[in-house]
């Protein structure tokens, strides 16, 4: 779906925040891309979105580059418009193309992610996990062929995390989206990806490729979850990142 | 404060009436002449004595404020979200709205006086400008204000500047726009009185400032004061109201 060669970036001031990252994104694939903070993860999901420009390298699609709209991008925070009804947030990228029926399309798409009930709420009254699903559906509400989601559970309990986790596994399945994953968090990483890319700072690199789980495979107990994570907790003590 | 609002405003109006007393009673037992110090009591009579007179002097200050409120709030805002829309326009603009940062504007007044004809407009054109700066600059931080996320997706769904200005940087904008039109509303009641002040002359509708000089002319200090009480609760008055206003804007903001 897309070809990373050579990609490097570096910023005005001097800050090499990517530097020779070569990857394969491929249809249906569920990446993580896993490193410590200041790894360039972000810039990385960024560059993908077409928000950055590479320094050097290229980036090239096959088939045809994506229009607006075709990628979804989920942040950290869920970096709602506080003054606007749930259903509003999530018709954003409808009303801003232009597209009809927004209203009937938010509304199926907060159905998505089980928020069915609260069109009219106020981002202030929602939870954390609640606003981070009307983020979510946001992002899904153009059907994107492309979902980044820059550590969108990073900021949520555990047990809320888990439940996101899963209701964004079987999101992407049924939308068939290809997703970029962010996280800092090996668990995440074994449990949800398809394919793990850890990453290391200074400059921000691509340091190993580590096979994740099959689709109708994931679990977070049994001996295969355990072997992903000691596998990932190897890679990472051998990358000595310093403190 | 927040917990115990009805006490607080109790303890507010106590220390009010203390300090009332306070001043009554100094006056009397240190027999300060009127002329310099009038009583509370005098202050009142001054007022009973003309009160048709100074409010309508009141009315016309206010209606001065109100009007350069407006029209420092409309200039303000529209030069702001101009800014924001282009970089041509901040790159134009920004030199002068530093040289009218750091100009005290109230000297700008008797110019003004010069060159605007009518009295009236000559006084609004005056507040205008000393009311003018808080709400642009307020405004102009809000709509740079807005979460860098927030524009992000908007550029990824293709927006036009345009609707990233409308549907999201004067929305986020709010909230500062509304502390800054707070603090020109106060502005705005100053640039009234420094008008009326500057223009020295009692036209028709003559303001409380313009009440305060006559007054200071023929020795009338109870008058004064009382022209001066007055200003002091119009001024609280805006402060009170444009605070409503914000409560009412922000309720969704949360
Ligand atoms: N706009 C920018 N200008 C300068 N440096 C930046 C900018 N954005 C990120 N960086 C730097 O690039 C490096 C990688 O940042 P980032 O991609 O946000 O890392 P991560 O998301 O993995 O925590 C960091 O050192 C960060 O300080
Ligand atoms: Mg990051």
């Amino acid at each position: 779906m897309m070809e990373l060669s050579g990609v490097g970036k570096r910023f005005a001031d001097g800050t090499e925040a990517l530097a020779d990252v070569n990857l394969k994104l491929a249809a249906r694939d569920f990446l993580v891309l896993l490193g410590p903070s200041g790894c360039g993860k972000s810039t990385l999901l960024r560059l993908m979105a077409g928000l950055d420009r590479p320094s050097a390298g290229r980036l090239r699609w096959s088939g045809l580059p994506p229009s607006a709209g075709e990628i979804g991008y989920v942040f950290q925070d869920p970096t709602l418009m506080p003054w606007a009804s749930a259903w509003r947030n999530v018709a954003l990228p409808l009303r801003l193309r232009g597209t009809p029926d927004a209203r009937a399309r938010a509304a199926e798409a907060l159905a998505l992610v089980g928020l069915a009930e609260c069109a009219e709420a106020l981002p202030r009254t929602l939870s954390g996990g609640m606003r981070m699903r009307v983020s979510i559906a946001r992002a899904l509400v153009t059907r994107p062929r492309l979902l980044l989601m820059d550590e969108p559970f990073a900021a949520l309990d555990e047990f809320t995390r888990h439940r996101l986790q899963d209701e964004c596994l079987a999101l992407t399945d049924r939308l068939a989206c290809t997703t970029v994953f962010v996280t800092h968090s090996l668990y995440e990483a074994a449990y949800l990806a398809s394919r793990v890319l850890l990453m290391a700072p200074r400059p921000g690199r691509i340091v190993a490729e580590l096979p994740g789980t099959l689709p109708d495979l994931r679990s977070r107990t049994g001996r295969a979850f355990n072997a992903r994570v000691a596998a990932l907790s190897a890679a990472v003590q051998d990358l000595h990142v310093p403190a | 404060m927040t917990v115990w609002p009805r006490g607080s405003t109790l303890a507010g109006i106590v220390s009010f009436c203390a300090a009332l007393g306070l001043w009554q009673a100094v006056v009397a037992l240190a027999h300060v002449p009127p002329y310099l110090v009038p009583s509370p009591v005098e202050v009142a009579a001054a007022f009973a004595a003309d009160a048709p007179g100074l409010l309508g002097a009141l009315l016309a200050t206010l209606s001065v404020t109100v009007t350069a409120l407006l029209l420092a709030t409309l200039c303000g805002t529209l030069l702001a979200a101009l800014m924001s829309a282009s970089r041509w326009a901040t790159a134009a603009l920004a030199p002068w709205t530093v040289i009218l940062q750091v100009t005290p504007v109230v000297a700008v007044a008797p110019l003004i006086i010069v060159w605007v004809g009518d009295p009236f407009a000559a006084m609004v054109v005056c507040a205008t400008v000393v009311a003018f700066f808080p709400v642009f600059s307020n405004t102009a931080s809000g709509l740079a204000a807005t979460p860098p996320e927030l524009l992000d997706l908007f550029r990824l769904n293709g927006a036009t500047r345009l609707q990233e200005v409308f549907l999201v940087r004067l929305p986020a904008a709010i909230p500062y726009f509304l502390a800054g039109l707070r603090v020109s509303g106060g502005l705005a009641l100053v640039g009234a009185v420094v008008a009326e002040f500057v223009t020295g002359s009692g036209g028709i509708a003559s303001g409380l400032a313009f009440r305060i000089l006559e007054a200071g002319y023929r020795l009338q200090t109870a008058r004064m004061f009382a022209a001066l009480a007055l200003l002091s609760a119009a001024g609280l008055a805006i402060n009170l109201a444009l605070g409503w206003l914000s409560r009412l804007m922000l309720r969704r903001y949360g």
